[in-house]
């Protein structure tokens, strides 16, 4: 007898109209119920493909099951021994993409929803005030420094400590967090939840430095003195920039500025908050990837009317995650495909794109066929505009440690263990990748704690 | 001392402070011509300074600003024993210090104090140094004396005449240069329009300059690019490429616009925010 799968408990978000309204999250999360009656449809596959899925090795079969049984307490301990952050990961893992394209059940119908019962979990957690982080009782008298508080490097800390290092994360800005705060909005990822998710770090004895620039105002070779390891996770984060005309005029940001002065410096709150941005009405993000999602929804709650999505090829072969692409889109983003910015135009500030029309050729060395340029030309009125179209690894740490190689893209250049070049130096993350997700820089976190730690123990 | 802890402060003048800082790892590792991002208070503004001074083994660095919007009044409302919420530094690279011969300082309004270590720098490595600073009129001539303690020679300017020289500082440069004066090398900071001034008139006297920009910034680490010029035709960040260009390279009337982007918002906020305190400007 064939069993018709049940379908997946969509994840409640709140209606489109209300949601761009303000900055509060979109996604509401399970109720118990929810969460029961979704992981009651995981059927347990004792060889387990969705753990290959996930790139920090949660143990998800067993989490689900605890859910299932209502033991709540004992799923959220099981998902943290693999992920410090699930609070984080549950909200912003691109899990169609790892773990839950594995699911077994994605095959026939619709895979578990993995993502959304670990937010559940971590969500229920904290509720309840459940804290099974705490410093371990034996210190094993060596000590790491982590550049950058990004995903990578809570990983690394937070697997260092747990083993008994003394672990000091050095931050550039002014909360940790890196591209947790400063780059993924409000509504997707509260930063309510980045800090309780950071205050666990400092709970299993982590030191969190902010303000230091490593590169400026200490030297690799100064950590070095002090420690008897550096990773370095410093992330991508240094804007590309179309190099067309007009690219100067006002109000034309890059996706990092504009996300920093949101999310970072909470410009949506001016003038309780002192950074300003400009709002416009008429928005045209360029870009396809996540970062261009997060920057067209922020501009709609900002009070855009029009918020365009600019991208050279179609929606098949952009970037960003479904979910993120399908929640604009509910929101009212309009996308224009096969377009690629010519030239800015206005007087002072920006008061129209030239946008070239594309067509798709053969595919091109990412995979993705190439667009095609057709001569024709279309503008459209905007008056504000964001470049979201890429980062290059942020130069710093290179510039300033000759020793670090790196490649012809500025990438550090690492062993599969996350070795640099330079002996007692790690590095994992965007700045070993260019651009990846939050998820990947926590494997490359994992395994740069797993290299570091047998290193300084072999010798 | 906690970090970051106001250890003193005083008005140098009507609306212009002093405040030493204490932030030992920024301190030992400053040199000239770098700044520091600084945030008052959490809501404040991510704002660039630069050092005027700092003493590694005392833990301190030195800063000067003028109250001109929200962020900085609320720094200068701050006191000794209070901390503000945010130093990182030092940023942007230090100055290009080497013996050149005579070295030309040109500074207006509240950088005659940027210009103070850098032009102590230059005098140390052995320049003959002249200075020319200016103000819009004698009370506002802050750091005078220091400036006078590290050069050969100080000019003074002030819009006003109250004195020195009535004019624009640029004007004097410019009145010296035509009189003979040939310095190996002009360096200047303060307003961008004077910066630009001075770039058109060293040119025509072919005397390379080297101008420390001032646009908005956020980051202050090369990352969200807010503090983009054009240098030559290409894209640098004042933060992480700067803060020092060649004066004649700079696209001074990009600069100036992109340093006008939030006039509108910046005074709305301060009045807003002077309002609230009870506070009544003249200026």
């Amino acid at each position: 007898m064939m069993v018709k799968p049940k379908t997946r408990i969509p994840i409640p978000k709140r209606p489109a109209e209300e949601r761009i309204k303000d900055f509060n999250e979109v996604a509401v999360g399970y109720t118990e119920k929810e969460a029961i009656e979704e992981a009651s449809r995981c059927i347990q596959c004792p060889d387990k493909p969705c753990v290959a899925g996930c790139p920090v090795g949660v143990d998800i079969p067993r989490f689900i099951k605890f859910i299932r049984e209502k033991r709540f307490e004992e799923a959220y301990k099981v998902i943290k021994e693999r992920c410090p952050i699930p609070a984080i990961t549950g909200r912003v893992c691109p899990q169609e993409k790892q773990c839950e394209k594995m699911c077994r059940l994605a095959k026939i119908g619709q895979s578990i929803a993995i993502g959304a019962l670990e937010r559940f979990v971590a969500d229920w957690a904290e509720e309840h005030g459940i804290y099974i982080d705490k410093k371990p009782d034996q210190q094993i008298g060596k000590s790491v420094a982590v550049v950058g508080s990004g995903p990578a490097g809570i990983v690394v800390a937070s697997d260092l400590a747990r083993l008994g290092y003394q672990v000091t994360v050095f931050e550039a800005l002014h909360v940790p967090g890196g591209v947790l705060v400063y780059g993924i909005p409000e509504f997707r990822l509260p930063k309510k939840i980045v800090n309780e998710e950071l205050k666990k770090l400092k709970d299993i004895g982590v030191d969190i430095e902010t303000g230091v620039i490593v590169g400026k105002t200490v030297t690799v070779y100064d950590l070095l003195k002090e420690f008897d390891a550096v990773f370095i996770g410093s992330g991508a984060g240094n804007p590309r920039f179309l190099n067309i005309p007009g690219e100067d005029l006002g109000r034309i940001y890059t996706a990092n500025e504009y996300l920093t002065r949101v999310n970072l410096m909470r410009a949506y709150m001016f003038p309780a908050y002192d950074t300003p941005i400009h709002k416009g009405k008429r928005v045209a993000v360029i870009g396809g990837g996540n970062t261009a999602m997060d920057a067209a929804r922020t501009a709609l709650r900002l009070g855009a009317e029009e918020v365009y999505i600019v991208y050279r090829r179609t929606r098949r072969e952009m970037p960003a995650r479904e979910e993120e692409i399908a929640n604009a889109e509910e929101e009212g983003v309009k996308f224009l495909f096969l377009v690629q910015p010519v030239e800015f135009l206005g007087k002072s500030k920006v008061e129209a794109l030239k946008l070239e029309k594309m067509r798709l050729g053969e595919p091109d060395e990412t995979g993705r066929p190439r667009p095609i340029p057709t001569g024709e030309t279309i503008t459209i009125d905007i008056d504000i505009a964001i470049t979201a179209i890429g980062f290059n690894p942020n130069p710093l740490i290179p510039k300033t440690t000759p020793e670090i190689k790196t490649d012809e893209h500025g990438r550090i250049i690492v062993d599969k263990e996350a070795r640099t070049t330079m002996p007692r130096v790690y590095a994992g993350g965007d700045i070993v990748v260019g651009e990846g997700t939050v998820i990947e820089a926590m494997g490359w976190g994992r395994t740069a704690a797993r290299t570091i730690h047998k290193d300084l123990t072999s010798t | 001392m906690m970090n970051f802890e106001i250890i003193n402060r005083k008005n140098l003048t009507e609306g212009i402070v002093e405040m030493d800082v204490h932030a030992p790892r920024v301190a030992c590792a400053a040199r000239p011509g770098q700044f520091v991002i600084v945030m008052a208070c959490e809501e404040c503004e991510r704002i660039p300074l630069t050092l005027v001074d700092w003493s590694c083994r005392g833990g301190w660095i030195r800063l000067v600003f003028q109250e001109v919007g929200v962020s900085t009044y609320k720094l200068g409302m701050m006191d000794v024993g209070e901390r503000l919420y945010h130093v990182a530094g030092p940023l942007g690279n230090p100055t290009h210090i080497d013996k050149f011969g005579t070295v030309a300082i040109v500074a207006g309004g509240v950088a005659i104090a940027a210009a103070y270590p850098i032009a102590r720098a230059f005098k140390e490595a052995g320049n003959t140094v002249v200075s020319f600073i200016g103000a819009r009129n004698s009370r506002l001539l802050i750091y005078r004396d220091h400036i006078a303690k590290i050069s050969d020679e100080v000019h003074i300017s002030t819009d006003d005449g109250s004195e020195g020289f009535k004019g624009f500082v640029t004007q004097l440069l410019e009145k010296r240069l035509a009189d003979g004066f040939k310095p190996d090398l002009v360096w200047v900071v303060g307003p961008a329009p004077m910066m630009r001034s001075c770039s058109v008139v060293t040119k025509r006297f072919g005397v390379k300059t080297i101008a420390s920009l001032n646009p908005i910034m956020v980051c202050g680490m090369g990352m969200c690019g807010a503090c983009r010029v054009r240098i030559k035709n290409e894209i640098r960040f004042t933060c992480v490429d700067g803060p020092e260009f060649d004066a004649w390279d700079v696209d001074w009337d990009e600069l100036l616009h992109r340093l006008s982007a939030y006039r509108e918002e910046e005074s709305y906020a301060l009045k807003l925010f002077l309002e609230s305190r009870g506070i009544k400007v003249s200026r």
